[in-house]
């Protein structure tokens, strides 16, 4: 049957198995809209901006590992875009994003809306399409959704003018796309997965480090199994976190910039370092200089340009995490008792008394709300079983540092481009995605700003996420730089003039709190959290003098951290 | 060190602009870039000659194979090959002396004389990259109107082929 453009594209996502496409119409994506308006199967989610349209669909991807949908129209509706497609292939985040492109014959003329799209997404995407004829649409369809969800997921734009959503073609939607120049690699070269094993089994100070691929590549199952077998110190990196459940005894916390001190001396004292979906990033590494200068080095990625990119690695193994280790754990299981340990006990020891620092430790007030204690109580309250979308600044800090995640897929938060604005509709995706669970925005009063529009998109499907702004008056992170870095010259990081937020959530028809008192602070937040069907925000007046501790310093090592006042002090006096 | 890296890619629109993307992305550098369609028309060949430290030179190789068009490559420079670069040169040639100078010179390197006016030549040549820049460092007596160089073309010596 002969088919438009427009019903083919639709056809192909209930074809996919699309629950929820995310999006805004204009004049080139009409008839798109038109054939959406046809049919139920496929529920289009009306945002207020088209970044939050990108920012919700990586949210549902997310939490879900389902690949989320957008639909934008062309020029101004394809640039608002840009944040959240880079901030979804920064973190490697299959999303397919369909834009509307002005008719064939106008492009390359300036026509009204027009803009470059493959040209502008392209340094931001792991591949995008122009459609040329209608009779490629569902084949390219199919390739966007291949591409973005296998190997190295990633974000992938199909760019469609107007003109080819009204002609007719068959509809025909492949089963399978066969790509002589796209072959991902998922199974380990045995031959490397066995060096990996010998490595590993030599080491006296191992360290286990994964990052976001564990979570993305679901192998969070096959680590704690591994890492229960061999009870080496672990840490994840800020995008792996839940991979390892926090009880586990082997679990260092997560490492880098404001990781645990335990988790940063572990990996510079290490004398074997197992990468797992793990990319160095320079948040993580410190000065790479002075990074971890006795480790041989085991590396698992899918991408081979993630290997030996930033830090020599002795034994790389390209594959699917999850499969990778899979064929590891058999060998290691039959050589665990060539592992040293004594030696390991002896690493163990010298661990634990880092440890014992206790580095993501707080003073609690009775004066002013300590942030901390704010991400505390919350995981109280849902006992850890939230998802938890964060902005970035301080606040994501203290979410990841005070936020118990036993699981992976919990913890969202834009961890490679730090966008602020991400939150509020990253967390619109995950309650979509997951409608019987509760889902937690930790805020800031700058970050909220930047996407609060979609306050609007909540209550119009009944989104019942509690959003709990960390309102300290400041850009929290720059205020902290500035005061460490700057001499206290706290150039324009002072957010005057703030809105009532508890009148913004009102007029958006949205329960509003504002909690001030450190007493009311547990009685607050589990009113909030008790409204089950309603968007309650939540603003919380804390300390503005509150910085995130530990912290490696631009330019230092991972044994270099700051630890918080008093605590540096008493570390010397116990060296003494 | 000079690598010269050749890659086979789908022949299709944009993907040009992601192999140079990619480049002034990632601050790589390019001294040349030659693309044409192979005997299959559904495959482009790239020469493409650049410099850097080994572990550059491995991140390029890696981050070219992970665009998606990109098909398959070798670096040149792994082992035995041969380099060709074309050049077409437009000199004065005034006078009889001149005129026989220049005739003797291209002879000399091989070339040919494309185009004659009665004030000007057309020379063509072909060579590796030493051999096109000794050419010009010959014609240092010689006025030279303009130049165009066609950027290295690069081919594996013997059974060594990049093919699919």
């Amino acid at each position: 049957m002969e088919l438009t453009g427009a019903d083919i594209l639709v056809k192909c996502l209930q074809d996919e198995g699309i629950e929820y496409i995310f999006g805004y119409p204009g004049g080139a994506a009409l008839h798109i809209y038109d054939a959406l308006y046809k049919q139920d199967e496929v529920r289009h989610i009306l945002v207020r901006h088209e970044q939050g349209a990108t920012h919700a669909a990586d949210g549902y991807t997310r939490s879900t590992g389902k690949t989320g949908v957008v639909l934008v129209t062309s020029g101004p509706g394809v640039t608002n875009t840009v944040t959240g497609i880079a901030t979804a292939f920064m973190d490697s985040i299959p999303m397919v994003v369909i834009t509307a492109q002005v008719p064939s014959h106008l492009i390359g003329d300036d026509a009204f809306q027009e803009v470059d799209t493959v040209g502008i997404t392209r340094p931001c995407v792991k591949h995008n399409f122009l459609v040329k004829d209608v009779n490629d649409i569902a084949t390219t369809m199919k390739k966007a959704f291949y591409l973005a969800h296998s190997g190295r997921p990633g974000p992938v734009v199909v760019d469609v003018p107007k003109d080819l959503t009204a002609q007719k073609a068959e509809y025909h939607y492949p089963e399978n796309v066969d790509m002589r120049s796209y072959q991902p690699q998922t199974r380990g070269h045995a031959k490397q997965v066995e060096r990996g094993v010998d490595l590993l089994l030599q080491a006296k100070r191992p360290i286990i480090y994964t990052g976001g691929g564990v979570v993305l590549g679901e192998a969070s199952e096959p680590l704690r199994e591994m890492v229960d077998l061999l009870k080496f110190p672990s840490t994840s990196t800020l995008m792996g976190i839940g991979s390892i459940d926090p009880d586990n005894p082997n679990y260092l916390g997560w490492l880098g910039m404001h990781g645990t001190y335990e988790s940063n001396m572990a990996m510079h004292g290490c004398d074997v370092m197992f990468a797992i979906g793990a990319r160095f990033d320079d948040r993580v590494t410190g000065e790479l200089a002075k990074f971890a200068p006795n480790a041989r080095i085991i590396q698992i990625d899918i991408d081979p340009s993630s290997i030996g990119k930033n830090v020599a690695v002795e034994v790389p193994i390209v594959g699917d995490c999850k499969e990778v280790l899979t064929q590891m754990l058999p060998l290691l299981k039959a050589r665990t008792d060539e592992i040293d340990r004594p030696a390991v006990d002896d690493w163990w020891k010298q661990i634990d008394e880092w440890r014992s620092l206790k580095s993501f430790s707080y003073e609690k007030s009775d004066v002013v709300i300590k942030p901390q204690h704010v991400v505390e109580t919350i995981c109280n309250i849902t006992n850890g079983e939230a998802f938890v979308a964060s902005d970035v600044g301080q606040h994501q800090m203290w979410a990841a540092q005070h936020y118990q995640f036993d699981r992976p897929r919990r913890w969202v938060n834009s961890g490679g481009l730090g966008t602020m604005g991400f939150g509020l509709p990253a967390a619109m995706g995950i309650q979509l995605g997951n409608p019987d669970s509760v889902v937690a925005c930790i805020t800031g009063d700058a970050s909220i700003i930047m996407c609060i529009q979609e306050l609007s998109t909540c209550l119009q499907y009944g989104l019942p996420i509690k959003v709990v702004n960390l309102n300290n008056r400041y850009m929290g992170m720059v205020r902290q730089w500035q005061e460490f870095f700057y001499d206290r010259r706290y150039s324009h990081s002072y957010m005057d003039a703030l809105p009532d937020f508890v009148k913004v959530a009102e007029s958006f028809g949205h329960v509003g709190m504002l909690i001030d008192k450190p007493q009311d602070l547990e009685s607050g937040l589990q009113e909030a959290f008790a409204m089950k069907d309603r968007l309650v925000f939540v603003d919380v007046m804390t300390d503005h003098t509150e910085n995130v501790y530990p912290m490696i310093a631009a330019g230092k090592g991972h044994n270099e951290m700051h630890l918080k006042p008093g605590q540096e002090e008493q570390q010397e006096r116990e060296l003494a | 060190m000079r690598h010269i890296i050749s890659v086979l890619l789908e022949n299709e629109s944009g993907a040009l602009s992601r192999v140079a993307g990619l480049f002034s992305a990632r601050g790589y550098n390019i001294e040349s870039l030659t693309v044409a369609p192979t005997d299959d028309p559904s495959l482009s060949r790239m020469t493409i000659v650049t410099s850097g430290t080994d572990q550059i030179i491995e991140q390029i190789t890696k981050q070219l194979n992970k665009l998606i068009e990109v098909v398959k490559l070798i670096d040149l420079t792994d082992g035995q090959h041969i380099e060709r670069e074309l050049m077409l040169v437009k000199v004065v040639a005034d006078g009889n002396d001149q005129r026989e100078e220049i005739k003797r010179l291209i002879d000399i390197f091989r070339g040919r004389i494309i185009d004659v006016t009665d004030s000007s030549y057309t020379l063509e040549m072909t060579g590796n990259s030493e051999k096109v820049d000794a050419f010009i460092e010959a014609l240092a007596h010689i006025e030279i109107i303009e130049v165009v160089r066609s950027g290295i073309s690069g081919i594996g010596r013997g059974k060594r082929a990049l093919k699919i």
